[in-house]
């Protein structure tokens, strides 16, 4: 049978109280191993669930707390060994843990494997095989539509001009092989390639890190509201919930209570990052707000910096504000509404270009520019959803981070002083990984190119 | 009409597809009749006088490694040999020969004369005899009835063949020989679908005409080398090559003279190969290179005829005579035999199995240019496979397939009959996926024991072969296990070639794999008991040296593997399918792929269709065995 393991998020794309990683083949177990230190899934019994925590083996990040379901063959779904990782609900989590098993050795499912291989390994009746080939059908077909939607336009033409740059390049090593005699091309040299492949190589890092920015408009903005104790934030977030209908998710029962808010402002999506934790402090006194501030700094994209109007601008807010630079940050002086003790002239200083905008949030004024301010910052600034190339799908980011490991492997190559021949077997495998992702057929186009570049004959 | 005869297998023509595919079949132990228009002809090289290049080259060893003949006979009459490539990685080396052509038809006719089993007769195949989609047998123009349950076809360009110089255009095969005719419009009738390919060659003019002193002479190379793996004498005395180049004024008349050409007076015309484009092709293709190399090839050690390699073209012949003033050299140069293009009749290739075989008719096979191909490497592969496989039906035997990652041969083969080829196919290194495992230097250790296997390869060359792969592996082996110590002869040794000096101890295999260490270096520090030949030397480095590369490439080769041996049942009803694209069924109907991994290499069969395929044949396998139990 086919022994690959593959992976897929099993549950429904949307929020949800817990959201799974699903594995199925032989290396199953052996994979969620890596990722998975604290526990040997291979000494347990099958049939268990399991705690433990998801660690980045490259970075050592602690990704996610999750329950490890341990199904071992031949007693599972596809009757092959079985890991089901059950993650907090919100794709940010799950999808994190799908690509990282995906970077240690398991593939994305294609649509309806899992029940595919479930027939092939005779689990299912097969009475059902026209079902199940129906829903190969019906689920490619929409994972089609919905990956032809997922990809922006000019993604697929960046990828299309790396992949002619590639293709130019390995049919320039292919005419030096196929027609070792004719003297008008350029040899092709380690030196011409390298710069080549490191180019390549240049772009497709880039691409990944606006991975990242595709997700923030795919999965909210992760927004942070900081400042002093009794400035306002609690106001501030009951303002934004209140008038723009947050969806509030809670995941109960796991050992840190995490609660995000989704509100939606003028067509950008806010995640609101620990409002727990503003709500909890904000009832008693605070020791520590600066502190929290800090620690929900690290996953913000957006930051709300509240400062009170009705106070000089102090240390902790000029420490704020430097605990805040090189994000996205919106000043809010708040309290307009009592005696303006603050001095606009520190606040701008501070602010360094960032918008200021003055509020009375108990009054609700200047919410409007508060809204509108949020809404410049992501479509002027340089989040612009209109202007970068987004990559966001799941096995896109795959094929692109495979395509930066075989141009990796090129690279070492050439270090070693490899032939041209045997670092172009790399070569031309970034290549194809790239045309899987704009779906573009292979075969044929290296020998076009080829003709269409050089004038040959012999 | 008169009975001539019964044989086993019958092969019409006698080119370079035609004497590999008699020669393997009458070796098998198949009774065999070749027939053919011209006997002074066999093994005529119409175009070019060489053999071998990349990938082609490779496939010579393939043939010879199969127990073919190709390898053996240009190995004796060839006048110039040289490695190509050798600047770059072993995947991509290959041999080519300057052949002399006159000594090659003689020997190749000697060959065949010689061969136990083998007849043959000249004859012009009017028709073949087909009786229920069966083949049984040929007749001849003048009016002989062979029987034959195995006809193989192996007709080159002569199909429909026409020869086109200028506004002049004549029914013909190449080198004015007859063309054949009736046997395009029975295959036609049988309900083949054929295609116009058309192909062209270059003026032969007198040696004694060209100025040598402009160009630059290409030598053959001093080492001594050769295609088979049973040859033993080397030819010596070896005869340049010379290279000149065409110029802006050669361009000018070209260009002036362009609706003169017949491929570019606007008549609809077959398609011609891109990888060998007539000079006309060049100038408008790729109009601003100021000079194309122009290569001076002798035809042979007995004839002033000298092939004018680039210039290939179907412009009139005072054209071509224009055309030649211009060029450094050939200024004053005398046209023997003018340029011209053919047309032809091909079968679309995608009507064969595997085996090359047509699915329409049974026991009748077609081999070479008349596959859609071009170049007499792939012709002689391809013969040899359909000799092979047409025996092997005769005498009740299992039929040979190669697939991609065993022979280049494969590759072209797979290629063929799953996507077919809008063009005359020619083999090109990248074709192949598994370059890396298709090297020149390893086709024996790839090929030998099939060829034994089907009774082509003789006792005494397989025991040598045997003893080869055993010195491989034992010096391997001891390289393994032996350790380097870093004294002071082994460092200076080292330093000298320009590497970094060892810090400890170091296993002579790791060493070897450093990129600067050459097998050389090895034997210097750690020479074995007995000097290895230096093919065992070869092998040893190359296996070492790119052990991860060749690593890499097996895991893939076992990926496809495990799709190739998911068999498709000949009687599947694509139409039952439920789920299959459209236009993968059609695909999947026409082409009638032998196993999933076939199907998968359809232009048109995406995976979704391939997953439901897997899901519909492991359906009908499991309600099969449900039924016999």
């Amino acid at each position: 049978m086919e022994q690959d393991t593959i992976a897929a998020i099993s549950t429904p794309v949307g929020e949800g109280a817990i959201a799974i990683v699903r594995l199925t083949g032989d290396e199953a177990i052996s994979i969620t191993n890596q990722i998975l230190p604290t526990k040997d899934l291979q000494q347990v019994d099958s049939h268990t669930i399991h705690y433990g925590k998801i660690v980045d083996p490259k970075t050592e990040d602690q990704l996610e707390e999750v329950m490890v379901s341990v199904l071992k063959a031949p007693k599972t779904f596809t009757r092959e060994d079985t890991i089901e990782i059950n993650c907090h609900g919100g794709m940010v989590s799950v999808n994190r843990v799908l690509q990282l098993v995906l970077r240690h050795g398991a593939r994305l499912a294609e649509p309806g494997e899992f029940t595919k291989r479930a027939f092939l390994n005779g689990r299912i009746d097969l009475s059902q095989a026209e079902a199940v080939m129906d829903l190969i059908r019906s689920k490619t077909d929409r994972a089609m539509s919905v990956a032809l939607k997922q990809m922006d336009g000019r993604l697929s033409n960046l990828i299309r001009d790396l992949r002619q740059q590639l293709i130019e390049t390995v049919a320039h090593v292919e005419v030096n092989i196929d027609y070792p005699e004719y003297d008008d091309v350029e040899e092709m040299t380690h030196e011409l390639l390298r710069e080549r492949a490191q180019y390549v190589k240049g772009e497709i890092q880039s691409l990944l890190r606006t991975a990242k920015q595709g997700k923030i408009l795919r999965e909210g903005i992760a927004t942070a509201i900081i400042g002093k104790p009794n400035v306002g934030k609690s106001s501030l977030m009951n303002v934004l919930a209140h008038e723009n209908k947050a969806i509030v998710t809670d995941v109960p029962g796991t050992t840190r209570d995490v609660i995000e808010e989704y509100v939606n402002v003028r067509g950008v999506p806010l995640r609101l990052i620990d409002t727990a934790g503003i709500r909890e402090t904000e009832d008693i006194v605070e020791k520590i707000g600066v502190e929290r501030s800090r620690q929900a700094l690290q996953d913000a994209d957006l930051i709300l910096l509240v400062l009170n109007g009705n106070e000089p601008f102090s240390k902790e807010d000029q420490a704020l504000f430097e605990a805040a630079r090189d994000l996205d940050v919106i000043a809010i002086v708040n309290k307009t509404d009592l005696n303006q003790e603050i001095d606009m002239n520190e606040v701008t200083k501070a602010a360094n270009g960032a918008p200021i905008i003055t509020t009375s949030l108990v009054e609700e004024q200047g919410i409007d520019e508060l809204e509108q301010a949020i809404a410049d910052t992501f479509f002027d600034g340089e989040l612009d959803q209109g202007d970068l190339t987004y990559v966001s799908n799941v096995r896109h980011i795959q094929l692109l981070e495979q395509s930066e490991d075989a141009l990796n492997d090129a690279l070492n190559s050439l270090e070693m002083g490899m032939p041209l021949d045997l670092i172009q077997i790399d070569i031309t495998r970034t290549w194809e990984l790239l045309g899987e992702i704009i779906g573009e057929d292979v075969h044929e186009s290296l020998i076009d190119q080829l003709f269409s570049q050089f004038c040959l004959g012999k | 009409m008169y009975d001539a005869g019964r044989y086993d297998v019958i092969v019409i023509g006698a080119g370079h597809a035609g004497v590999e595919a008699g020669l393997a079949a009458a070796k098998r132990g198949a009774k065999t009749l070749m027939l053919t228009l011209n006997l002074d002809l066999i093994a005529f090289m119409p175009c070019n006088p060489s053999v071998g290049g990349p990938a082609k080259g490779v496939v010579v060893r393939e043939v010879d490694a199969l127990g073919g003949q190709m390898g053996k006979t240009i190995d004796q009459t060839h006048i110039q040999m040289r490695l190509l490539n050798t600047s770059k990685g072993p995947a991509v080396r290959a041999l080519r020969a300057q052949a002399d052509k006159v000594l090659y038809q003689q020997e190749m006719k000697r060959v065949i004369e010689k061969q136990e089993n083998l007849t043959l007769r000249q004859g012009m195949v009017e028709e073949l005899l087909v009786e229920d989609g069966e083949v049984k047998g040929v007749k001849t123009e003048t009016r002989a009835c062979y029987y034959a349950d195995q006809v193989i076809i192996t007709t080159g360009t002569f199909m429909r063949g026409k020869v086109l110089i200028g506004d002049i255009e004549y029914e013909s095969g190449p080198n004015n020989q007859r063309p054949t005719i009736t046997l395009s419009e029975q295959l036609d009738e049988l309900g083949f679908d054929l295609v116009r390919f058309k192909t062209g060659t270059p003026m032969r003019v007198n040696s004694h005409t060209i100025d040598y002193s402009k160009t630059e002479e290409q030598p053959g190379d001093e080492v001594p080398r050769a295609f088979s793996y049973e040859t033993t004498e080397y030819i010596t005395d070896q005869i340049p090559c010379w290279l000149t180049y065409t110029g802006e004024v050669t361009h000018q008349i070209i260009d002036d003279n362009l609706s003169k050409s017949a491929m570019y007076s606007g008549a609809d015309r077959g398609t011609g190969p891109r990888y060998c484009p007539s000079i006309e092709d060049k100038i408008v293709r790729f109009n601003d290179k100021p000079r194309h190399q122009v290569f001076l090839e002798p035809e042979g050690r007995n004839t002033d005829e000298i092939y004018v390699q680039g210039l290939s073209t179907s412009l009139p012949e005072y054209v071509q005579k224009q055309m030649l003033e211009t060029v450094p050299g050939l200024e004053k140069a005398e046209i023997m035999r003018a340029g011209y293009a053919i047309e032809y009749d091909a079968v679309v290739p995608t009507q064969l199995w595997p085996t090359l075989e047509t699915k329409q008719i049974q026991g009748l096979y077609t081999a070479g240019q008349i596959n859609g191909t071009s170049g007499y490497e792939e012709a002689a592969g391809q013969g040899l496979m359909a000799g092979i496989n047409a025996a092997a039906q005769a005498l009740n035997k299992e039929p040979l397939i190669l697939d991609r990652s065993q022979a280049y041969i494969g590759v072209m083969i797979d290629d063929l009959v799953t996507k077919g080829t809008n063009e005359p196919y020619r083999l090109l290194t990248s074709r192949a996926e598994y370059r890396l495992l298709l090297r020149h230097d390893n086709a024996d250790l790839r090929l030998t024991d099939i060829g034994y296997e089907m009774e082509l390869i003789p006792e005494e060359r397989y025991a040598r072969f045997n003893r080869k792969k055993e010195l491989i592996q034992q010096e391997v082996d001891r390289l393994t296990g032996y350790r380097i110590k870093p004294s002071e002869e082994v460092q200076q040794i080292i330093e000298e070639i320009g590497g970094s000096k060892l810090k400890d101890g170091i296993l002579a295999i790791d060493l070897l794999r450093r990129p600067e260490v050459k097998y050389e270096t090895i034997k210097r520090i750690t020479p074995p008991e007995e000097k290895l030949p230096n093919d065992v030397e070869e092998q040893v480095e190359i296996q070492v040296k790119y052990e991860g590369y060749i690593k890499k490439s097996n895991q893939q080769v076992d990926k496809m593997r495990k799709m190739e041996n998911k068999k498709i049942p000949d009687h599947i009803d694509y139409d039952d399918i439920s789920g299959l694209a459209t236009e993968a069924k059609d695909r999947l109907k026409k082409v009638r792929p032998l196993s999933v991994g076939q199907a998968s290499r359809i232009s048109g069969v995406n995976p979704a269709d391939v997953s439901i395929l897997l899901v519909y044949l492991e359906q009908s396998y499991k309600t099969k065995s449900a039924a016999n139990e």
